[in-house]
């Protein structure tokens, strides 16, 4: 108990020294003080792992309450924790991603002049990600949302200054919000029909719950289907799923070790987490997982695509998570809660590395392009290539998370997502089949655009102006290290889930690996519903799987190695295609036309016509009524507040007793 | 006898006007702001007993003095407070003290007379939350328009006049409609003006009868909270009004109307409550949702944060008339919450407003490169104002929100859910506007950050704020009993209501 408070208390603690105080000592202090904390953090979250595998089935091994938070009549939250396989989990991705890019800030932010501001956002972040998922009930839990939400938005508008960057911040809060609204309602309801919000009381008593239905416009719905549904809006916000996924690209206007902390690897993924957190729920409400599992398939396809043609280096990025984030969700919703947690992990090393390298070679050529006078898009790829030879170390670690993403074996991407194909195929239904399909498909886009990527950045010849060459070099130390670190994780990092077909994880030594570490959280077996699939079937979809990702490298190699031009001329030859892809299906146009600005122009049109032609206009016409007939009658009338006051009082108390006179 | 600390506390301040009154010379400015803040420091300071002495266990009313005073007329002198008072007498002897220590060198004409009817306003403010005796009640709620009305027509802006007499037309329209509901009762009930015999009485009267009484005391308490459509008032009022004068307004006057609610309103017409809950209901969903678009049309930052007001307000309105623990607590708490967050950004906007002299949002812009320090404040306070969760206003809404959702109202906490969206939108756009973006006006260049007496202004705003998100328990504990106790006399069975929307 004591140490999981302590894994809270130390980034809360980070933030308010160096909210505080941190004018009042040198700069490096507030990356000490922040780095400090959260190593401190990792440090106590790797024991608690520890202590989960030397007491195995112990669920859930930490368990309590700190005090009651909000209390009224039979309402009753309390500020407390709780730590579950699942949340173990969670706790060594969120303090060891934020651990890299907390030493990799330390050179990404060096000559920023909000460099205090920022270390103390990232421990704020941290501290917000962490009770996220500590918390033991959903109102907690929400508290985190909301908290992980704001650190989001300060960052993502961190410069201010620029207006993309302050719209962006706000967007993506506003489009949270809307998630929120889903969210919030599904626990009122939670609420209503447990009498309580604790984890444990609410998925101990799904059950007797799972036959009752609620009235909503007219129809009877089951109620766990709407609480789930509810909750999952909230999910669709956070984690940037289709229609809600809109502020995820833009939010890459903040700083890049932003990106891949709170846009990539933790915060984004909170929305998986809850829905595995509500696996006793949703396993009790089929029409809802299915719901998920369908928006999830459908965003990772959806987002894989707009990925396709992106130039910026960032927002390919950005549309893969969505992605990404989309096979979290088709797992969670066909039961495989595991699974969907073992991608989100696997996931956090090879996305934080994948942006962190982005971030390097943005860091670079910015520099370059500064020192050289060049005046060019540093995010934009099409002013890049070439770039291996100038920055060995973020060439290499980026290919290896390149090659992780892709599921090539034996890297992590392989392991976790081959797990997510083969649960869809194994589903046994025409849902299962039609998420198969799709996630394969999803999966060849992602291989080829992660290549090209690689492709238009560092190889070819260089296309941006020769004087910036030699400008543009390697980052420091600081800056490479997390990304050999995380290099390093995201090859590794699935074993843990290695694929049974080729010895299961006890082969690396690694016993039952995390599915079986895991299942305890979700209240039951970890296979779900999943049918045993033939040694045959199986080999082929995983040779499928693997061929898929070597076929959408192979076709990046032909088109942006072999033949750069076979490229252009593909996009001229399906204009339509392509602008629609260019321009991610004018989802935002749409949003901007119907909603902001019609909402803007209805509260104009409410302001000036009926607010203060209407309402007011009855109000001051009513006054200029009472003075003219004044005037009429008594020609006394002195335009004084007093006299109309008291011509008032007298009237009305004249009439209210001769009204009392007569009545009584 | 006990010492009557609550006399004590509701005349302080009118001691300390009659003391400036008399004691110090038209043109020694200093003089009057320091004794007028002095009274209001040793006002909010005598009045931290009262929290710490109330008995949280208890409903009735506490503190209670009784004397007779016009016997004449049955009129007494007879004061108490409960949980509800108690927590808005601490609210209005803090805000008064933080108001007048804001304007030190904001106002600047006649500080003497200004002085003075801050004062005045203090006392009877604390008079209408201790009042017992109708009498008594009348008289403290018609004393605070007279000073009110002088804070705006005297000291305020361009169209000071037209929003000053507007305010005290508007409200007085109110009042005397509870004044006639007022001799009505006063004469049913056998010529009595105390409050709780009153309560008791009214129960037992015709439906028909009761429900003009309520009617009567609706619009009177709508106008003041103000309720959609009677709000129209409120923005001009608080664009013309001091910064001073615009934090008492919207963080104590605008309580008046839903104190009379929870005072009067709900506790005594059980009969006629039913009938009016729809239309209540549906009167704060509007403004909820009104208000909040109102607020994201306005260009001018003190009526973007009025319109926004419209909007809170509904929320507590809404959970008011709930009429069950989770939602009226929420409610209750809210009308504090907004108290320090709405009252803590009109002193941000005076902030500005003292340096740029105008409001006007297009003005502004990328003012956290010159004023860092503020917009630290200023982001704050509007994550309060949009319910971030670990600061005040999350509690007071999700509570009223959850309790509504567990009425037979339920579909208008889905409506104001949906305007915790909009409060979202305006909020943040605004905040962009003036805060973020490129500092492009060469007029705000060389804006000076918030000095040592505007930090310690806002800084016991930004503890509370924290104070009631964290750990609220210490302010729901005091409302506990007392909203048991309102419930109780309340009983509004969901059969009984007209109709379900």
């Amino acid at each position: 108990m004591t140490t999981t408070v302590w894994i809270l208390v130390l980034p809360l603690l980070a933030f308010l020294v160096n909210g505080l105080f941190s004018t009042f000592y040198p700069r490096p202090w507030s990356h000490r003080i922040a780095t400090a904390a959260v190593l401190a953090a990792l440090a106590l979250s790797l024991g608690m792992v520890a202590g989960l595998l030397t007491h195995p089935g112990s669920t859930p091994f930490l368990y309590g309450d700190l005090y009651t938070w909000i209390g009224a009549g039979t309402f009753a939250v309390t500020v407390g924790v709780q730590v579950d396989p699942l949340t173990a989990m969670m706790l060594v991705v969120v303090t060891g991603i934020s651990s890299a890019v907390h030493v990799y800030s330390t050179g990404y932010m060096a000559n920023d002049p909000g460099y205090r501001r920022f270390f103390t956002f990232l421990s704020l972040f941290t501290f917000s990600m962490l009770l996220l998922v500590l918390a033991n009930n959903f109102l907690l839990l929400y508290v985190g949302w909301e908290l992980v939400g704001v650190c989001s938005y300060y960052l993502i508008g961190f410069w201010y200054e620029k207006r993309s960057a302050a719209d962006a911040g706000k967007k993506a809060f506003v489009v949270n919000r809307v998630g929120d609204f889903g969210f919030g309602l599904g626990v009122f309801l939670i609420w209503v029909t447990f009498g309580t919000l604790d984890y444990h009381q609410v998925f101990a008593r799904a059950g007797e719950v799972a036959g009752q239905n609620i009235a909503l416009l007219g129809m009877e719905v089951p109620t766990l289907t709407l609480i789930c549904l509810l909750l999952f809006v909230g999910a669709m916000g956070k984690s940037a799923q289709f229609p809600l996924h809109v502020w995820l690209p833009d939010a890459m206007e903040g700083p890049t070790p932003v990106s891949a902390l709170i846009h990539a690897a933790t915060m984004v993924t909170a929305g998986v987490y809850m829905v595995a957190r509500c696996a006793a729920l949703f396993d009790l409400a089929p029409v809802a997982a299915d719901t998920v599992a369908v928006v999830g398939g459908f965003t990772a396809l959806f987002a894989a695509s707009i990925g396709l043609v992106q130039n910026d280096i960032k927002r390919v990025l950005a549309y893969s998570t969505v992605s990404q984030l989309g096979y979290m969700f088709l797992a969670a919703g066909l039961g495989a809660y595991g699974v969907a947690a073992f991608h989100l992990m696997t996931h956090a090393f090879f996305k934080g590395l994948l942006f962190l390298c982005s971030g390097a070679v943005i860091h670079s050529v910015e520099h370059g392009f500064h020192a050289a006078g060049v005046h060019a898009d540093p995010q934009d790829m099409r002013n890049m290539g070439g770039l291996r030879t100038q920055m060995p170390v973020t060439y290499r670690t980026f290919v290896v998370g390149a090659l992780a993403i892709a599921g090539i074996p034996p890297l992590a991407g392989f392991c976790s997502k081959d797990l997510i194909l083969e649960r869809a195929f194994a589903h046994g239904d025409r849902l299962g089949l039609v998420l198969w399909g799709g996630g394969a498909l999803a999966a060849l886009m992602t291989a080829f655009y992660m290549f090209r990527l690689i492709f238009m950045t560092f190889h070819g010849r260089a296309r941006y102006p020769a004087e910036a060459a030699p400008k543009i070099h390697e980052s420091p130390v600081s800056m490479t290290r997390p990304l050999v670190v995380l290099a390093l994780f995201s090859c590794v990092a699935g074993l843990v889930g290695w694929p049974e077909l080729l010895g299961g994880p006890s082969v690396v030594h690694l016993g039952g690996g995390i599915l079986p570490f895991l299942s305890p959280a979700f209240g039951h077996g970890q296979a779900g519903h999943a049918h045993e699939l033939a040694a045959a079937v199986a080999w082929a979809l995983m040779g499928l799987s693997v061929a898929v990702g070597v076929v959408g490298i192979a076709i990046a190699f032909a088109l942006y190695v072999v033949r750069p031009e076979a490229a252009v001329a593909l996009g001229r030859r399906f204009p339509m295609v392509h602008g629609v892809l260019l321009n991610k299906y004018f989802v935002d146009e749409l949003y901007d036309l119907c909603l902001v600005r019609s909402i803007k122009r209805l509260a104009d049109l409410l302001h000036r016509g009926f607010d203060v032609f209407v309402i007011d206009g009855i109000v001051n016409g009513t006054a200029i009524l009472l003075r003219d007939l004044g005037a009429l009658l008594r020609p006394l009338q002195t335009g004084r507040v007093n006299n109309y006051a008291t011509a008032m009082v007298t009237g009305v108390v004249v009439l209210a007793v001769v009204a009392l006179a007569t009545w009584l | 006898m006990a010492l009557p600390i609550l006399s004590i506390v509701t005349f302080l301040p009118l001691v300390g006007a009659v003391a400036i009154l008399l004691g110090v010379r038209r043109d020694n400015a200093a003089a009057a702001r320091h004794v007028a803040f002095a009274t209001s420091v040793v006002t909010f300071l005598a009045s931290l007993p009262l929290a710490t002495r109330f008995d949280r266990t208890r409903a009735a009313m506490q503190f209670v003095e009784k004397q007779a005073w016009i016997p004449s007329l049955g009129v007494d002198y007879h004061v108490g407070i409960d949980g509800i008072s108690l927590l808005l007498i601490l609210l209005t002897t803090l805000l008064s003290m933080l108001a007048l220590l804001s304007t030190w060198t904001a106002v600047t004409r006649h500080v003497k007379e200004f002085m003075i009817a801050m004062l005045v306003l203090e006392t009877s403010m604390i008079g209408v939350f201790i009042a017992l005796d109708f009498f008594l009640f009348y008289l403290f709620w018609e004393a605070m328009l007279v000073p009110m009305y002088l804070l705006i027509g005297v000291w305020g802006g361009e169209r000071r006049v037209y929003a000053a007499v507007k305010f005290f037309l508007y409200t007085l329209a109110g009042s005397v409609l509870m004044l006639v509901a007022i001799l009505v009762l006063y004469v049913a009930a056998g010529h009595t003006f105390d409050i709780q015999t009153i309560t008791h009485l009214v129960p037992t009267y015709a439906p028909a009868m009761q429900g003009w009484i309520f009617a009567a005391l609706f619009v009177a308490f709508a106008v003041k909270v103000p309720m959609f459509p009677f709000h129209t008032w409120l923005p001009d009022a608080h664009t013309e009004a001091p910064t001073a004068g615009s934090v008492i307004l919207a963080g104590v006057l605008l309580k008046m109307g839903t104190y009379g609610f929870l005072r009067f309103a709900i506790p005594m017409c059980p009969a006629a409550l039913p009938r009016f809950l729809p239309m209540i209901m549906v009167l704060s969903g509007i403004a909820i949702v009104y208000g909040a678009l109102m607020a994201l049309a306005q260009k001018d930052l003190k009526k973007l944060v009025a319109y926004s007001s419209v909007s809170h307000m509904g929320y507590i309105t809404l959970g008011l008339f709930a009429l069950n623990q989770q939602a009226m607590e929420g409610g209750i708490l809210q009308m504090i919450n907004h108290g320090i967050s709405t009252g803590a950004l009109f002193l941000l906007v005076g902030i500005l407003y003292e340096r740029r002299h105008t409001r006007l949002i297009s003005e502004f812009g990328g003012l956290t490169r010159v004023m860092p320090i503020y917009a630290v404040f200023f982001s704050i306070f509007t994550m309060s104002s949009i319910g971030l969760p670990g600061l005040n206003g999350f509690v007071g809404e999700f509570l009223t929100l959850v309790g509504v959702f567990h009425s037979p109202f339920r579909m208008f906490a889905v409506v104001g859910a949906f305007g915790i969206i909009l409060g979202a939108g305006y909020m943040l756009w605004m905040f962009q506007r003036v805060m973020f973006n490129k500092l492009d006006n060469p007029k705000n260049f060389a804006l000076v950050d918030m000095n040592v007496r505007e930090f310690v202004v806002l800084a016991p705003l930004v503890v509370l704020a924290v104070w009631i998100g964290v750990y609220p328990d210490p302010f729901l504990a005091i409302l506990h009993p007392t909203v048991n106790h309102l419930i109780a006399q309340a009983p509004v069975s969901v059969a009984s209501i007209g109709v379900l929307p």
